[in-house]
Formats: structure tokens, sequence, C-alpha cells
């Protein structure tokens, strides 16, 4: 597959999509957008699972893909609405830092990694070594956004989103050994991740989400 | 099926036979029957030559730490059993302790089997995930905190691990067939043909993330709350052991880096790291209040002693970092028993409230001074073996360097040692209600003392198979 050929676009467009959703998921301020937003970045991503297994013919790629969809195009975004629904937070506006800085820092960091990056893999094919660099954008700023937030839902999705980056680089290094079975198991702990959220019950106990107030409970008080 | 994967699958289906298991004097007696076979199995797997078996391998290098290992679980799970009820758990949360902890043994020992990186990988998440209900299991406050930053950190942490891997095998993709494509063999043996700048990267990212694992400093924030919340146990193994699978994970991935002549020199990385978690570990544990954290942060500085040592290099360094993670293991989860059950027994897990431990308790105080004494360093024990080597080597290497990992260690030792008197010296405090009788006191005590034997013996006296793998794994790591 050489420059300029259908199977580069696409892969190409695919990730850009999830890159430009990792810019969405970070100025996104109410907590319903944010999920929608990580919905639609699982889907794109689900997209380009299933287009990689069709340009590169390995149809285990396929099942990632099916995967991917499933989990964090419907199932995890459901999930999560419903926590936001159980702990009445629909209207709360976060305000971490603001839309100018966070994109600014964000844009930053793509340049660093495409900087970064391209120069390291010069040995690489040119579509693996833009798909990685385009990769560590996503997974850069998937803990940008984990920073920036204090709400433990909007961190898990930072974390989701940083995950999708992680899966987006797998399936684009063409023969890679175990994709699949590496997808899945970063899926199952993503998956782990919200059912923690579930288990802990962190409003129910702290009568809010913002992780700040955990910093209370170090255990090393008087 | 070989015995690699048949140590694996016997630990994790006596987890799901424990899980079916609600009554607690049961289940705790099973997990130690399965324990002491899993013991057996590694030792079986010791006394077989080196091989590699698919995606498994035994090398010099991880053959005494599987031994450690299951030698470690078996002793916790007999101090589990004496000392269990004091945590109060219902009859769903002791079916989950016990599958939590075969899990965690199959997983840890998969990890330090694993010769292909994806599979090593996949072991280290499925080890996490298990210690993290299980730091949370009480609920309160506290442990929902040290749970949720646990598995956030180490969460963030692995994921980058798993990036490095794939850009590892980015940089060795050319050169290498698709199905050994994560086999650290294969990829050893390729790792000088590979583009350099590509294997930076993933050395760069390889090491943040299971370098968090490891508890090294700036990544270390998950570790003293996850040491101090969950069941004493849980604290032995997570201290014992995991770190050393997160460790020698960090070693796999220096070797091939270290392979490549171009690469950037991985060396002067763990150095600066290990050098900061000795002096950041070495200050914080003067302010610790809380008898656990403050021994989590006595972890972080073992850590970085190691790393240290790793980044030096040398046949003579290695060594000394390899014995510092066997000693710190066997000693770690020794003190870990003592302070556990000293703070069962007082009702308080405050520095505070725990004194004078020699008077009310004789067994477990004395026990607990000479660990406390092995950890800081003290002769006959392990640690002081591996300390001295290590200062030697740093002296003829980089003695500048040398001094600062001195005066870490120095004020390290002097806070262990006020703690040492504070806890088991002073002026005696209450008993809390509701002690053991006499022979459970007695098996929470015997793990304690038998890991002092084991750390003097290593001390004193190698046995020479085991030095002269030991020698191996050293040279192994390059």
């Amino acid at each position: 597959m050489s420059f300029g050929q259908l199977g580069y676009d696409v892969a190409h467009l695919l990730g850009g999509g999830v890159l430009l959703l990792s810019f969405v998921l970070l100025y996104q301020r109410r907590i319903g957008a944010v999920i929608n937003a990580f919905a639609t970045q699982g889907t794109l991503l689900a997209l380009a699972a299933a287009w990689q297994a069709h340009a590169q013919g390995a149809p285990g790629l396929y099942l990632t893909a099916v995967l991917a969809f499933a989990a964090k195009g419907v199932l995890i975004p459901l999930a999560l609405h419903a926590i936001v629904r159980r702990l009445d937070l629909h209207r709360s506006v976060e305000t971490a830092l603001g839309v100018g800085l966070s994109m600014t820092a964000g844009v930053a960091l793509v340049g660093l990694s495409i900087l970064v990056v391209l120069p390291a893999t010069e040995g690489a094919r040119a579509l693996a070594r833009e798909d990685v660099a385009l990769a560590l954008s996503v997974v850069l700023l998937g803990m940008l956004m984990m920073i920036t937030r204090r709400n433990a839902i909007s961190q898990v999705i930072g974390l989701l989103s940083l995950e999708n980056g992680l899966i987006l680089a797998a399936i684009g290094v063409a023969g890679m050994p175990l994709v699949v079975e590496l997808s899945t198991a970063a899926l199952v702990l993503m998956v782990a991740v919200v059912a923690g959220v579930f288990a802990f019950q962190i409003r129910e106990r702290f009568d809010t989400l913002d992780t700040g107030s955990l910093e209370e409970h170090r255990g090393e008080g008087r | 099926m070989p015995l690699q994967w048949a140590i694996v699958f016997f630990a994790w289906g006596g987890a799901v036979a424990l899980a079916a298991v609600p009554r607690l004097r049961t289940a705790t007696m099973l997990n130690v029957g399965i324990s002491a076979v899993f013991f057996l199995l590694a030792v079986a797997l010791a006394l077989q030559p080196f091989a590699q078996h698919g995606w498994t391998h035994t090398d010099a290098l991880n053959t005494p730490f599987i031994l450690v290992s299951a030698f470690v679980g078996l002793t916790t799970s007999v101090f589990s059993a004496a000392t269990l009820d004091q945590e109060g758990f219902d009859h769903w949360r002791i079916r989950a302790y016990h599958a939590a902890y075969q899990v965690f043994m199959g997983a840890q020992t998969l990890a330090l089997l694993a010769d292909n990186l994806g599979v090593m990988w996949v072991a280290i998440e499925i080890a996490t995930l298990a210690t993290v209900s299980m730091v949370g299991v009480h609920r309160t406050p506290a442990a929902f905190e040290a749970a949720w930053k646990f598995f956030i950190l180490c969460g963030v942490g692995i994921a980058l691990a798993l990036f490095g891997t794939i850009v590892l095998y980015l940089a060795a993709q050319p050169l290498l067939h698709e199905e050994t494509g994560l086999s650290w063999a294969a990829l050893m043996g390729v790792a000088a043909r590979c583009d350099p700048n590509t294997l930076n990267l993933a050395f760069a990212f390889l090491l943040l993330g299971y370098g968090t694992k490891a508890g090294l400093v700036p990544l270390h924030s998950w570790l003293p709350d996850a040491h101090a919340e969950g069941p004493v146990p849980i604290s032995a193994v997570l201290s014992g052991l995991l770190l050393n699978a997160a460790m020698l994970a960090v070693l796999r991935a220096k070797s091939i880096v270290g392979a490549n002549p171009d690469a950037i020199a991985p060396g002067p990385f763990l150095l600066a790291l290990g050098l900061a978690s000795v002096l950041l570990a070495s200050v914080s544990l003067w302010r610790r209040r809380d008898v656990r954290r403050f021994f989590g942060w006595s972890s972080i500085e073992h850590m970085g002693i190691v790393a240290f040592a790793f980044g030096l290099g040398g046949a003579a360094a290695n060594l000394a970092g390899l014995l510092h993670l066997l000693g710190h293991s066997v000693i770690k989860s020794a003190v870990f028993f003592g302070v556990g059950r000293a703070a069962q027994a007082k009702g308080s897990q405050k520095i505070a409230d725990i004194s004078g431990l020699v008077a009310t308790h004789p067994a477990l105080g004395w026990g607990l001074a000479f660990a406390i004494a092995g950890i800081a360093g003290m002769p006959p024990f392990l640690l002081f073996v591996s300390e001295f080597r290590l200062l030697t080597a740093a002296a003829a290497e980089a003695p500048w360097l040398g001094i600062a990992l001195v005066v870490g260690m120095v004020m390290a030792l002097a806070a262990l040692i006020t703690v040492l008197q504070a806890l088991c010296f002073g002026p005696p405090t209450p008993d809390a209600a509701g002690a053991l009788d006499g022979w459970r006191e007695a098996a929470a005590a015997a793990p304690l003392w038998l890991h002092l034997a084991v750390a003097t013996l290593l001390g004193l006296a190698m046995p020479g198979a085991l030095g002269a793998m030991l020698a191996e794994a050293a040279r192994i790591i390059g």
C-alpha cells in the first residue's frame, strides 16, 4: 500500500476523526455531552478497526471492531449515562481549565507527538508511523483530560479515550501478533474501571464526585 | 500441558474452587492447601532444565523469583488463615478474597514466566485487577480513595506499557516473523539491528508504564495507600511479589534496549528514578503516622535502591540488585506480617497507638524488631549483603552518585530504627479486645520467624545452585 491510495486515505481519515473527538472531549463541559462524544469516538474507532481488517486482510480485527463498537459505542456510554442519572449530575458544569487553555495545550501535545514519533520511526512503513503519531496524540490528549478534570466520571472517560488511542496504535501496526487478545484485555480493564465507579459509589459516600474531596481521606489524619 | 502453564492454571482453578466456599475455616484451610501444592509445583519447575514453551519460558532471571513468589504465597496463606477473622468479612467477601488471592498468585507467576511481552502485559493487568478489588474491600472512605488511586494510576501506567509494547514491535517488525513478534528471546536476538530511535521511544513508555507499577518516584503515589488499606496479607503480597514482577518487566525492556549499541543508554534513566525514589522516601518516612503507610514508603525506598543498582549495570551491581529484590520480598512480607498482626492486636494502625510490643507480645515483638532491622539493612540478613555489594560497586563506578545514595539510605535507616524503638520497646499500650487463641497466635508469628530464618540463610550461606543462577541472571540483564 503506497502513498495516495484509498486504503491509506481512509485509515487516516478515521484516525484523524478519533483525534478530532479527543479535542471535543477536551472542551465539552456538560457531562452528558462528554459521554456522547466518547460514544462517537468509540464508534469511529470500531470503523477504523474494521477498515484495517479489510485493508490488511486480517479477519481477527473484525472481532476487535465488533467488540469496540458494542462496548465503547453502546454499552459503556449507556452505563455512564445511567450513573449520571442516578447521581443526578445532568446539570453539573465543570470549569477545571479554560477552553482556550486546554485547546492550546492539546495542540501542543499533538505537535509534540508528531515531532517525537515521525523522526523516531523512520525505519517503519509510512502508514504505520503516521498512525502511531495519531494514536500517541490521542493517548496524550486522554492524559490531559484526566489531569484537567476533577470529576471522577470525566477522569474515567479520559482514561477510556486514552485506551482508544492504544487500540488505534495496535490496529495500525500491520501484522502485530495478539492484537485481538491484547485489545480485548485492555477492554476488560476499562470495563472494570467503569464497574469500579459503580462498585465504589463515590457519590454515595462523599456526596460529590469531585475527586478533590478524596484527598481528605488519606488515613493519615490524627 | 507443560508445567509452566499447569502451575498458572492450577492457581486459577483453585480460585474457582475457593469462590464456591463460603465458610471461613474451610476456605482458609483450602487456600493453604492450594498454596502448598503451588509451592511444590514451583520447586518442580525450578528443578527442570531451562526451556521455552510457546509464550512462556524459564531462565536464570525468572526462576529465583518464581520460587520466592511461591514461598511468600504459601507463608502468607498461613498468616491469612490465622488472622483473617480479624478482618470481619461476611461470606461474600471471604469468597472474593480467597478467589482474588489465587487469581493474583497465578497471574503474578505468569507475568514472571512470560516470554511473550503481550502475555506478560495481560498477566500484570490481571494481577492488578485482582488486587484493586481487595484494596477497597473494607469500604471505608480511606479504602475507597486508596483503591481509586491505585486503579487510575496503575490503569494509566499499564496503558502506557501497552503503548510501549506496540512501539517495540514496530521497531522489530521488519526483522521478525509474525508469530515470534513479541517474544522477548526473539526481540533480544534482533535488538542490535532494530531502528534505535524507535527502541528509545518504546523504552520511554515501557519504563514509565511498568515503573508506575514498581512504585518508582514520581509515579509512586498509589503505593503507600494501597499497602495501608487492604487486608494485611494483600499488603504482604503486593510489596513482596507484584513489585518484583513490575521490576522484572522493566529489566526485560532494559535488556532489549541495552543490546542495541546505537540506542539511548537505559542506565541513567534508572539511576535517576532510583535515586529520586530513595531520597524522597528517606524524607517522607519521617512524616508518617500510619505504620502500614510507613512501610509502604519503605518499599518505595527499596525499589529505588534496586533501580539504582540496575541503572549502574555491570555484573556486580546487577547481582546486588537481584539479591536486593529477593531479600526485600522475603523481609518486607515478614514486616507486614508483624505490623499487620500488631495493628490488629492494638486495634489501630497509628504508630503512636502501637508501642511496647516486646513486653505484651514477645514472639511478635522480637520478630518484628528483627524484621525491621533486616529491612533497614542490618546484618546478618540478605539486604545487608546486597546493600554492601551495591555500595562497593557504586564506589568503584560512580562515587558521587554513591554518596547521594548513602545519604538517602542512612536517613531511611534512622527513620526505621526510630520506628523500631517506638513499636517494639516503648511503654506498652493497651490491647484491643478479641485476642487470638494460643495456636493461632503462634501460626500468625511462625511465618514471620520463618522468613527471618530464610533471609539469614540467604545472607550467610547462599546455596551454590541459587548463587550460580543469580550470577547468570546478572549477565542476562547486561
